[in-house]
Order: structure tokens, then C-alpha cells, then sequence
């Protein structure tokens, strides 16, 4: 019994402990021994990933009655990563739930699907056969999906996004059975290891590539099939969407690449192509929604999706790369996009507390009616604002280090011979810098409209700093996003895969060193040149506050009239106004604009009011048309059903004689 | 070899401190010039300088530490994109190459730090400068990257000191229609990222069209001084860069005193130059309306991405 397998059974027994306890126990009690319990999942989970991860080798095989082979456990070198990620997240959300889950979060329901939820999400990327994984990857779904329903009672809207997760996940699970189907009849077995080895290409390996990169897309949030993200993650408990954006939403990418470089190596250009062009679609759409949206957590989802497409971009190139012969290039976009799994699970972990703490504090999401929460929440907005510098991809922070490989594996990843890569390149680089140039404005706009300013509503004025265990959890998720910025070179090594270990090297400051192309990033040593040169730029203003220190003033500067309304500050919607313009053609955004005019005279406005809603079109386009359909379908098919017995008696009359005659065939 | 880069880097940071201010006092005499207007002098920014870190700095209430912060963090920088852009000498740190990537984005942090100084006081002015600012930049981002990229490709790394070294060692290479394009496009993209004309006018104060200034507003004493300083510290290096990638004769390939002497004087007349230029050209300019800036710099990442290809198609091998 190895280390690893005890600590996959610790996670059992751990689950099983925290079920008891969500049942045994009540209130505040409850919160805080789940909570301890639900960490403890998580750190057993990171404990068998950085056991697989430094070699050791552990197998659960449990039989079962089919005559299919045993249920397999048994973590490889990609999985270990995915499972220390997981279990990472696990970690800090949990101890951030301890404080956070009150009323519904804190139900029976919810703890035990919390423990369940994080299990199953540990133990999908363990599984080593199709039978497991479907299983845990059912559990997964099954136990988020009544996660999102938690605060059911409170809001109508919640109702309606858990029909659409469930719906889409279930499709995503529909979608990876029948790939699955196809792989293991080609294989004649239901394990990975053997489906890897009779990897064929033949018409039906490339339908089984495309239905399972369809499945797990689903999962990960890729366009045009993200509709659940941006209305999941909103109405969830926020300790929930973190560890779906951070967490779950990765298990899509680790099916992804599992498929694409394991199960399906080497398979014709196309592959690579589709997989890299979802991948920019989403990261561009993705930002593009996120720039423009004004609820919190929405901005969240949608930035969810451009980082989910920038990971399938990075691995779209690299299958791309590896068919026109640049493995070695190819490698290094594979460790950038895991490299941008790992990045994103932090700040997007610290980004989601930060906007929990916020919702609790003020009791609004929506950023229209935040601001000056600076002042009020130091802790929190100290967080967020990490957090939005890793997921605007600046120094230093772990996005940037994830972004900085993309683009080295991108600059260095066309060969002139080929004339499409030395144009699917360029335009990929296009597309990445513009995403990073969006969510730059996007996070601006998210840190500067909610936590600086002054506050526009009653709430904002009112909020308070969040609880201890909420503070501890946020700077824990804070922490990851630097700490991984400063020091990348392990996690760099660890990221690329066995066969290519030596091409990643570590500089000695810790940074990361790419050496088949001869480029490093040494984060640490700019870090400690920028500390060199705002010494002396501290220095003189310290000299230069002593001389005349700072006045506070009523009226900085006011045009010359006094203070103004709160109102007449900049909106997260008036912020991205210029935006939604240009990309008007994308956005459609809906705009109500209705005057009023004074009773005197028409040329005197007394009343202006202005809506403005983003919809998204691809929900408009594809998926509202698909629903009318179905219910249509619906709608038509109730007449086989009008109640009379003569009918139904008929049905099986008819069904019998049809059956007989099969028989008879 | 890495103590040299070190002083270089430093040497070039010192030298840009006391250079930049000069270089707008040259870009407003010419200017004034133009207009016919006699002007205040050359040093007149070193003089505002002064003023402005000898008063008092005002503050509002309900800003927060980003009023102080924020200029500070602008200021650090443009300092190291002084320090790690090739100005001076070709001759770089092992440990921090000044690598393209990590240039633009340690100039993006002085764009954020700056977006955030206009969203602090939670005035309408300064949300519209903070806003209008980071669409240009959000826009601009990729033709920097790709025009970059284009220049990149010919030797294989994206670390500036090579690609200019490697065109010290190929004088043909600038002249090439891959480097030319390239060089057009990272001009545009300089421009508004600095917020000159036609993007922005720098002498503007009316709301309609301000960005920089309307960012500004608020800050007082020395957070505006540092905040000046900083932007002209950030046009000094662009320009720096650009005059290295056209004109990179004279510098500094090996640590000598002599060479990088030399260095310093080409780099003194490579921005005396170009910021006469960039100056005198702005006159004759009208600054575009906010909505067609998009159709600019659309524009400029067309050719930038012309460039790259163009690098691949041209190329015989």
C-alpha cells in the first residue's frame, strides 16, 4: 500500500466523516467541522498528487460485477497535476466556507454535496478506465448541480441557471459517453492504457476526437457551449463558483488533453486546428463579454471562458506544432497551457472569494452600485487586486508566467516551410495579446469601479470586513498567485511531461528557463530590480512629504463647483461604453434610452433614463432557437397522450405487432 | 558580464531621468516654434518638476492609497522599462534579458497604475480619462506584440538586446520591408501609448477630448510630478527603442568606457531627433475623434501582421 493509496482512501474516509458531521451536527458547529473536514479532503487529495507527481505509484482496483474489468484508480504524471490543483483549491475554498456558508450554504444538503463534490473531482483524474472515470465524472456533475440549487429558495433566477447547468452537463456527459463507445469498441477494452495503444486514424478515431473535444468543451466552458458558466456561477454560493471556475472547469481541459495527447496522439492537422480555433473564439469572446459585463461574478464566468480558451489554444498549437515536426516547441506549449490551468485555478480561486466577501459585505453584486470599498474592506480589496493582476496576466503574478510561455511557444512555433502555421501563428499571437489587452481594461475596471471611488449605494457605504476564516482563505489564494509568479521553475519542470523533463530547466532564483529556445524568465530578479529602483523614487518622497505634507481638502478639484454626487461617477457600464462601441457588431448590446421633457417647454429635459443589457449571442442565436424547437416538439407530442384508454391499449397493440414482426425478420 | 549589464542598466535609467524632461522641453520649444510662439525654453519642464515637488499635494476625501501609490508605481515602471530597453549599450543582463514580453507588460503595469490614479477620487473625469485610456491600450496591445514578433522572427529570440545587435551585425536587415512595416507599425502603436497625437492631444483640457490629462486631474504636489515624470520617462524609453531598432549604430556592443560614451551621445541625438520630428509633425496634425482611434490602430496591427507574414514568405531558405 503506497502513499498515494492512502491517501485516496483518506479522501474517502474524509468524505464519509464529512457526511456525518454535515447530518450529526447543527449551525455554527456544522460550519466549522465540515469545513475542517471538506479541507481535509483537499489536502489528502494534494498529498496523493504530489506523491504521484514525485514518482510513486499507487493502484485501487475495485471489482465489480461486469465483465468489463475492474473499476482502476490509479493517478498518472498529467492526473497528479490536475489532482494537486484540485485539491489545492479544495483546500482554500473550504476553509473560506467555514465562515462563509451560512442558511442554505450551510444545509445538510449542501455540506454533503461540497465533500462529495470535491471527492468525485479528485478522483476523475486518478481514473485509469472509462467505467471510473464516467462514474466520477457523473458524481461531479450530479453533486454541483445541486450546489447551484442551494440558494433556490432565495432567488427565482437560481432555478433557471440549475436547468441550464444540468442540462448542459448532462449533454457534456452524453457527448464524452459516446466518444468513449467508440474508442473502447476500436480498443475492445475500457482502459486508457489500451485504448492509447490501438490509437487508429480512421474516420471513426476523428469522430470520437471531435465528440469527446465537444463533451469536454461543454464542461470547460468553451464557445458557443459556455452558456451555463455566466449563469451558474452567479446565482451559486460563491465559495461554489470558485471551486467550479478554479476547479471543475479544469477537468474539461484535463479531458481535453487527455484525449489529445494520450488516448489520440498524433492525429491529422485539422485536430489541432479545431481544438486551437475554439480555443481563440472563447478566449476573444470570452474577454470581449467580460469587458462589457457589470455583475461580478458574470465578469468572473466570462473570463472563465477566455482563460479556458487561451489553455485550449496553447493545446491546439501544440498538437498543431507536433503534427509539422516542432515537438520540441510543442512541448513548450503544452507546459503553458498547464502552466495557465495552474495560474488560473489561483487567481481565479482569490477573484471569486474576493467577489463572495464583497456580495456578503454589501449585498450587492452588481458593480453599478459598489465602489470605495477600498476603504472599507483593505483585506479583501488587497486580494482582489492580486487576483486581478494575475488575471490580467501582469508581473508578477502566475498568469503572467503562463501567458509569457504561450507566447514563446507561439513566436517560435511557426517554420517558414509551412505556409499554415506561418499564418496561424501570427494571428494566434493576435489573438492572445488582444485577449490580454481586454482583460487588462476588464480587470481595471473590476478593481477600480468596486473598491475605488466612492460608494453608489447604501450597501457599499455600509460594508465591513469580512470574517477571519473568509480574510485567512483570501490571502491563502493570494499568496498562490504570487508565490507561483515569483518562483515558477518547479512548477515549470513539474508541468512539462516525463519525456520532455529536461527541455524546462530552473534559473537560480527560482524562475523558469525554456532551454531548447534559450529564453528565462527570472520573475524574482525583476521583482528585485524594481524594489532597486523604487527606493530611491521612495526616498525622495519621503523627503519631499516632510517638507509639505499632504492636506486634505472638501474639493480637490471640482469644476469649479461642489462635491458631486456619488451618481455622476463612472459606471462599470459607462467604463466600458467606448468598448461595447467599437465591438458593437459583436455585443449587440440592448440600450433603453427614454426622455422625458419637461411640462414647460420640450426643450427642457427633466427625466433621462437609460438601460443598457448585453445579451449573448450565441445564447440568442443557437440555443434560445433549439429550446423553442424542443418545446415545440414538446407541444406537438402531447397529442399521443389525450388520456383515453382505447389509445393507449392500441399503442401496445401496435408496439406488440411490431415487435412480432422484428421477430419474425 | 552580468555586473556590466547591471551598471548599463543603471547607467541608462540615470541618464533617461535627466535626458526625458529635456526631450519635452525640446518637443514643446519646437512646437511653440511652429506655432510661432516664442516658448519657455527648454528647461521649463525641469522647473515645473521642481515646483511641483516643493508643494503641498491635495487630497480628497474619499481617495484612497492608489493617490499615492499609484504615480509611485508608474514611476518604478517606466524606470525599468529604462533600464531593461537595449538605449545605451546592446549588452544584457543574463538574468533579466530585456525581453519583449516582459517589457510590454512591466509597461502595461505603469498603464494599470496609472487607470487606477483616474478611477481613485470617483470623479466623472477622471473614469472617463481611466476609461478611454485602457481601450487604447487593450487595442494597442497587439500590434506592439506582433510588430515585435515580426522583428523577432529573423534571428529567433525575442529578447530586444539580440534583435538589435543582430541588426548592428546586418545594417541591410532595417531597410527590409519586413523591419520597415514593423517599425511603422510599433511608431503607431507608440503614439498611443503615449498619448500623442493624433490619439490624444497633450495640451488638451476640454472633456471631450482629453485622456491623459483628464486622468491627471486630481493629483496635485509630487504625485503629479511623479506622474509626469513617469509618462515622459515612458515616451523617452519608446522612442528610445525605436530609435535603437532604426539607427543602432554607436551602441555599445562591449563594455567600454569609450563605446559607451559614444552610446550615450547617439542615444542624446537619436531622441533630440525623433521627438523633434514627432513634434514638428504633430502640428500639422488634428487629433482624431475617440471612435476613429480603433480605425488607427486597426490599421497599424494590419501592417504589423503584414510584417510577420511577410517575414515568412520572404524568407528563402
Amino acid at each position: 500500500m503506497t502513499s498515494v493509496v492512502v491517501a485516496l482512501v483518506a479522501q474517502v474516509g474524509f468524505a464519509l466523516l464529512a457526511i456525518v458531521l454535515a447530518l450529526s451536527l447543527s449551525g455554527r458547529r456544522r460550519a466549522i467541522w465540515c469545513g475542517v473536514a471538506v479541507t481535509l479532503i483537499g489536502i489528502a487529495g494534494m498529498w496523493a498528487g504530489i506523491q504521484s507527481l514525485s514518482g510513486v505509484r499507487g493502484r485501487i482496483e475495485i471489482p465489480i460485477a461486469l465483465p468489463i474489468g475492474n473499476m482502476v484508480f490509479a493517478p498518472q504524471h498529467l492526473g497528479a497535476l490536475f489532482m494537486v490543483v484540485v485539491g489545492a483549491v479544495g483546500v482554500v475554498t473550504a476553509i473560506f466556507a467555514i465562515d462563509y456558508a451560512e442558511g442554505s450554504a450551510n444545509s445538510r444538503t449542501s455540506w454533503i454535496a461540497l465533500a462529495l463534490f470535491l471527492t468525485a473531482m479528485q478522483f476523475v483524474p486518478a481514473s485509469a478506465d472509462v467505467l471510473s472515470f464516467l462514474l466520477m465524472w457523473e458524481l461531479m456533475a450530479v453533486s454541483s448541480t445541486v450546489l447551484v440549487l442551494s440558494e433556490y429558495r432565495h432567488r427565482v433566477q437560481v432555478r433557471s441557471a440549475a436547468l441550464w447547468y444540468a442540462v448542459m452537463t448532462q449533454f457534456s456527459f452524453v457527448m464524452i459517453v459516446i466518444g468513449f463507445a467508440i474508442l473502447a469498441n476500436q480498443s475492445r477494452s475500457i482502459t486508457f492504457a489500451s485504448m492509447a495503444g490501438s490509437a487508429t486514424h480512421s474516420a471513426s478515431s476523428s469522430l470520437a476526437f471531435v465528440v469527446l473535444i465537444i463533451g469536454f468543451a461543454t464542461k470547460a466552458g468553451i464557445v458557443p457551449l459556455h452558456i451555463w458558466l455566466p449563469r451558474a456561477h452567479p446565482e451559486a454560493p460563491s465559495h461554489v463558483s470558485a471551486l467550479m471556475s478554479a476547479a471543475m472547469v479544469k477537468m474539461g481541459v484535463y479531458g481535453a488533453i487527455l484525449v489529445a495527447t494520450e488516448l489520440l496522439p498524433g492525429g491529422p492537422p485539422w485536430w489541432g486546428l479545431l481544438v486551437l480555433a475554439i480555443g481563440a473564439l472563447s478566449a476573444l469572446y470570452g474577454i470581449l463579454q467580460a469587458s462589457v459585463a457589470v455583475e461580478l461574478k458574470r465578469l468572473l464566468a466570462y473570463s472563465t471562458t477566455e482563460n479556458v480558451g487561451l489553455m485550449f489554444l496553447a493545446l491546439g498549437a501544440a498538437l498543431l506544432m507536433r503534427t509539422y515536426g516542432l515537438s520540441q516547441v510543442a512541448d513548450y506549449a503544452m507546459v503553458s497551457c498547464l502552466l495557465l490551468v495552474i495560474a488560473h485555478a489561483a487567481f481565479k480561486t482569490a477573484l471569486f472569494l474576493g467577489a463572495g466577501a464583497v456580495i456578503r459585505a454589501t449585498g450587492e453584486s452588481d458593480l453599478d452600485k459598489l465602489g470605495g470599498l477600498g476603504a472599507r474592506m483593505p483585506v479583501t480589496s488587497a486580494v482582489f487586486a492580486i487576483g486581478a493582476l494575475g488575471a490580467a496576466a501582469l508581473p508578477v503574478t502566475a498568469g503572467f508566467v503562463g501567458e509569457w510561455v504561450l507566447f514563446q511557444a507561439l513566436i517560435h512555433g511557426a517554420n517558414p516551410a509551412d505556409r499554415l502555421l506561418a499564418v496561424v501563428m501570427p494571428l494566434a499571437v493576435a489573438v492572445v495579446a488582444l485577449t490580454a489587452g481586454l482583460s487588462l481594461m476588464t480587470f481595471v475596471k473590476a478593481f477600480g469601479i468596486a473598491f475605488l471611488g466612492r460608494p453608489r449605494s447604501a450597501g457599499a457605504e455600509a460594508a465591513h470586513e469580512s470574517g477571519k476564516w473568509m480574510q485567512f482563505a483570501m490571502i491563502l489564494g493570494a499568496l498562490a498567485v504570487v508565490g507561483l509568479g515569483l518562483i515558477p521553475g518547479r512548477l515549470g519542470v513539474q508541468s512539462a511531461t516525463l519525456a520532455s523533463r529536461n527541455s524546462v530547466g530552473i534559473t537560480p532564483m527560482g524562475g523558469i528557463k525554456l532551454l531548447k529556445i534559450s529564453s528565462l524568465l527570472d520573475p524574482l530578479t525583476l521583482l528585485l530590480f524594481g524594489v532597486a529602483v523604487l527606493l530611491p523614487v521612495l526616498v525622495k518622497s519621503i523627503l519631499a512629504a516632510r517638507r509639505s505634507p499632504r492636506r486634505r481638502v472638501d474639493l480637490a478639484w471640482g469644476c469649479g463647483g461642489m462635491r458631486v454626487s456619488p451618481r455622476m461617477q463612472y459606471t462599470a457600464t459607462s467604463y466600458a461604453e467606448p468598448l461595447s462601441r467599437i465591438f458593437d457588431d459583436v455585443l449587440k448590446p440592448e440600450r433603453d434610452l427614454v426622455v422625458t421633457h419637461s411640462a414647460e417647454s420640450q426643450y427642457l429635459v427633466e427625466r433621462v433614463r437609460f438601460r443598457q443589457h448585453v445579451t449573448d449571442i450565441f445564447e440568442v442565436r443557437i440555443f434560445v432557437p433549439v429550446v423553442q424547437r424542443f418545446d415545440r416538439i414538446g407541444i406537438l407530442s402531447r397529442r399521443l397522450q389525450n388520456g383515453r384508454i382505447q389509445v393507449y391499449l392500441s399503442y401496445s397493440f401496435a408496439a406488440l405487432i411490431v415487435v412480432l414482426i422484428l421477430a419474425a425478420l | 558580464m552580468s555586473t556590466d549589464a547591471l551598471m548599463i542598466a543603471l547607467l541608462q535609467i540615470v541618464v533617461m531621468i535627466f535626458l526625458t524632461p529635456l526631450l519635452i522641453g525640446v518637443m514643446r520649444q519646437v512646437r511653440n516654434r511652429f506655432e510661432g510662439r516664442v516658448g519657455a525654453g527648454v528647461l521649463q519642464p525641469w522647473r515645473d518638476l521642481r515646483k511641483l515637488f516643493a508643494k503641498e499635494p491635495l487630497r480628497a476625501p474619499g481617495t484612497s492609497w492608489i493617490q499615492s501609490a499609484g504615480p509611485i508605481l508608474l514611476m518604478v515602471s517606466s524606470l525599468l522599462v529604462c533600464g531593461l530597453v537595449p538605449l545605451i549599450s546592446t549588452i544584457q543582463s543574463k538574468l533579466v534579458p530585456g525581453d519583449l514580453f516582459v517589457v510590454v507588460s512591466v509597461l502595461l503595469l505603469g498603464t494599470v497604475a496609472l487607470a487606477l490614479v483616474g478611477l481613485d477620487a470617483g470623479t466623472a473625469f477622471g473614469g472617463m480619462g481611466s476609461s478611454r485610456h485602457m481601450t487604447i491600450a487593450a487595442l494597442v496591445e497587439p500590434t506592439v506584440l506582433v510588430a515585435i514578433y515580426a522583428l523577432s522572427i529573423p534571428i529567433g529570440s525575442s529578447a530586444l538586446g539580440d534583435i538589435v545587435r543582430a541588426r548592428i551585425a546586418d545594417p541591410s536587415s532595417i531597410i527590409s520591408l519586413v523591419s520597415l512595416l514593423a517599425l511603422v507599425a510599433l511608431g503607431i502603436a507608440t503614439i498611443a501609448e503615449t498619448s500623442r497625437m493624433p490619439v490624444d492631444n497633450p495640451s488638451t483640457h476640454l472633456e471631450l477630448t482629453m485622456v491623459h490629462e483628464a486622468m491627471v486631474l486630481e493629483s496635485s504636489g509630487r504625485d503629479l510630478a511623479w506622474l509626469e515624470l513617469g509618462s515622459w520617462l515612458r515616451l523617452g524609453a519608446l522612442l528610445g527603442l525605436i530609435g535603437s531598432l532604426l539607427f543602432p549604430w554607436g551602441m555599445a556592443t562591449r563594455p567600454t568606457v569609450l563605446g559607451i560614451l559614444l552610446g550615450l551621445i547617439m542615444l542624446a541625438v537619436k531622441l533630440l531627433v525623433l521627438g523633434s520630428l514627432l513634434s514638428a509633425t504633430e502640428v500639422f496634425l488634428a487629433k482624431l475623434r475617440l471612435f476613429r482611434v480603433p480605425e488607427l490602430l486597426a490599421g497599424s496591427f494590419v501592417i504589423a501582421l503584414l510584417a510577420v507574414i511577410a517575414s515568412y514568405v520572404l524568407e528563402v531558405r
